[in-house]
């Protein structure tokens, strides 16, 4: 009985583990449609190297939002000035699974990535930001 | 009268203080962790080979690479035979001409800017108009202020001179004969120039294709030597070195206090790497920083004229003339068209910079010193907006700055 309720206690703290490393590298959408999520191909990413994200798009129950259109926006808030590329969805790869190409930052500081997502009648701006 | 003497010594005495405090002896702070991944990130030891040139298939081909180094010195593509690529990048001035402007035949437009590692480039001219070396080095060939010549005549040229018919033939395979003057005019060329413009409109399609390959071939064997230009170490690397190995009596051989404190404000309260960064200094992008306008000159609108250039010219990375058939140009396909880049002008690198002056796009600051001014002030965009913020600086402060700033030379070697 004791190990019983000790492989619970196990299971149930690995389950917070997994929803609060799901939280930290998601980001929910200002009106809270869709949750958010990106794979870079570079790894660490950094300046000045053209690359490209998978972003990972789910509604509020996680289920994976397919058909949607993703536009993308943002730049350095500190600085006043926007992406030094036009990054855009080109395809989607898998249930809501997006490949993102161009993307180039081209300093250090603080960025902000802005994806409108517009699936069904939902409309929605995610931001991701990002320390570089 | 006496309090009048009383009032000029208690001045002078207050000034000798602030004159003084202002100059006073200072030791640099160590290096933190931070900084020294900063360091590291500038050092030319991070420097990886230059990114392939897909679009030019004999980028990498030593033969190309000397049929390069013939045209870039050859004045006989120009149309008075006196202009070549070396006119104004000049070897002995970094491949820069000391001038405000670059002159060839007239004047023109902007500063000439060094070909040394122009091959690690995404984007060619201070406003990016080109996006490759070799198209970048089919323009002055036809700008009327610089090679002053035509494409017709240059292919012609090219493949009857006979070193270089055998050196493009071993290349690019045998040249098409443009002997049929019926076929093909003495002179022809697109553009501004109303004659040539209706010499090439009266050749066939297929004729000006056959044409604008050749002329794509020169450039890319132009291209292919100014590749092999590479920047070489600095002492700044040399102190890196020292930083990163811990050897302090190295790193007081090779720096002075003034050059060790200019580095930390480089990186540091100058914010000179917010745009100056990676080991060439450069992020290759395009900022507005309020340079004025030269003078007798309309403000330069930089980088908003230069994108539509390059999306419109005929030997862009995505065009039928570059040699990768996938036309991988992620550069341009995903390149940035919006109004921010109004007077928007491309980040030089800062290696070897003191032989490369006069500064700025058109040359408008003789000195380093006025450089530094100059991003110390921050002024008012003429248009656009300036992204620099001022800096409130001191003298001594700006001095050592460009003592540091002088340590990125490499003891000329070429």
């Amino acid at each position: 009985m004791a190990s019983w309720r000790r492989c619970l206690f196990v299971a149930a703290m690995m389950m917070v583990v997994v929803a609060s490393a799901d939280e930290s590298n998601s980001w929910l959408s200002r009106s809270g449609h869709f949750r958010v999520s990106y794979e870079s191909d570079l790894q660490p990413i950094v300046i000045n190297r053209m690359h490209s994200w998978v972003l990972i798009v789910a509604d509020g129950d996680g289920v994976p939002v397919t058909g949607a259109t993703l536009s993308i926006a943002g730049g350095m808030p500190a600085h006043d000035h926007g992406l030094p590329t036009s990054p855009q969805v080109t395809r989607e790869l898998g249930p809501g699974r997006y490949l993102l190409e161009g993307l180039r930052f081209h300093m250090n500081g603080e960025w902000q990535i802005e994806i409108a997502i517009e699936a069904g009648e939902l409309r929605d701006v995610a931001v991701i930001p990002l320390q570089l | 009268m006496r309090r009048m003497r009383q009032l000029l010594l208690l001045l002078l005495i207050g000034m000798a203080g602030y004159f003084g405090w202002m100059y006073r002896p200072v030791s640099p702070h160590p290096w933190s962790e931070a900084d020294l991944d900063t360091l590291r990130s500038l050092w030319f030891e991070s420097l990886p080979a230059p990114p392939e040139d897909l679009s030019n298939a004999v980028a990498d081909d030593g033969r190309a690479a000397l049929m390069g180094n013939r045209l870039f010195f050859d004045t006989r593509m120009s149309a008075n035979g006196e202009v070549s690529c070396a006119s104004c990048h000049d070897p002995d001035l970094e491949f820069t001409d000391g001038r405000h402007k670059g002159r060839g035949i007239g004047e023109s437009k902007r500063n000439t800017r060094s070909v040394v590692a122009s091959a690690y480039s995404p984007w060619l001219y201070w406003d990016g108009r080109r996006d490759s070396l070799w198209s970048q080095a089919l323009s002055p060939l036809e700008d009327p202020n610089e090679h002053g010549s035509n494409r017709m005549h240059i292919v012609r040229f090219v493949t009857t001179e006979p070193t270089y018919k055998s050196m493009y033939a071993a290349l690019f395979g045998p040249a098409p004969d443009f002997a049929d003057s019926n076929r093909y005019p003495s002179a022809a060329a697109p553009g501004n120039n109303e004659e040539l413009a209706r010499a090439w409109r009266q050749m066939s399609q297929q004729d000006r294709q056959s044409v604008n390959r050749v002329f794509a071939n020169i450039g890319k064997a132009i291209a292919a030597y100014e590749r092999t230009l590479l920047p070489e170490r600095s002492r700044f690397d040399d102190y890196v070195r020292a930083v990163i190995d811990d050897d302090r009596q190295r790193q007081q051989a090779v720096f002075s206090n003034d050059e060790v404190l200019g580095l930390q404000l480089f990186i540091g309260a100058a914010r000179c790497t917010e745009c100056h960064n990676g080991p060439l200094l450069t992020n290759d992008e395009f900022h507005n920083t309020a340079v004025l306008a030269f003078p007798g000159d309309l403000p330069d609108r930089g980088r908003i004229d230069g994108v539509r250039e390059v999306i419109e010219n005929e030997f862009n990375c995505l065009g039928e003339y570059s040699d990768d058939p996938q036309h991988r140009c992620p550069e341009l396909t995903f390149v940035r068209t919006d109004p921010e880049l109004v007077g928007a002008i491309r980040t030089p690198s800062l290696r070897n910079l003191a032989r490369t002056g006069p500064f700025m796009h058109k040359g408008q600051i003789d000195s380093l010193a006025g450089v530094l001014e100059h991003y110390n002030r921050a002024p008012d965009a003429m248009i656009g907006h300036n992204e620099a913020k001022p800096l409130g600086l001191s003298r001594p402060q700006l001095r050592r700055l460009e003592a540091f700033l002088e340590t990125l030379a490499a003891p000329s070697s070429r």
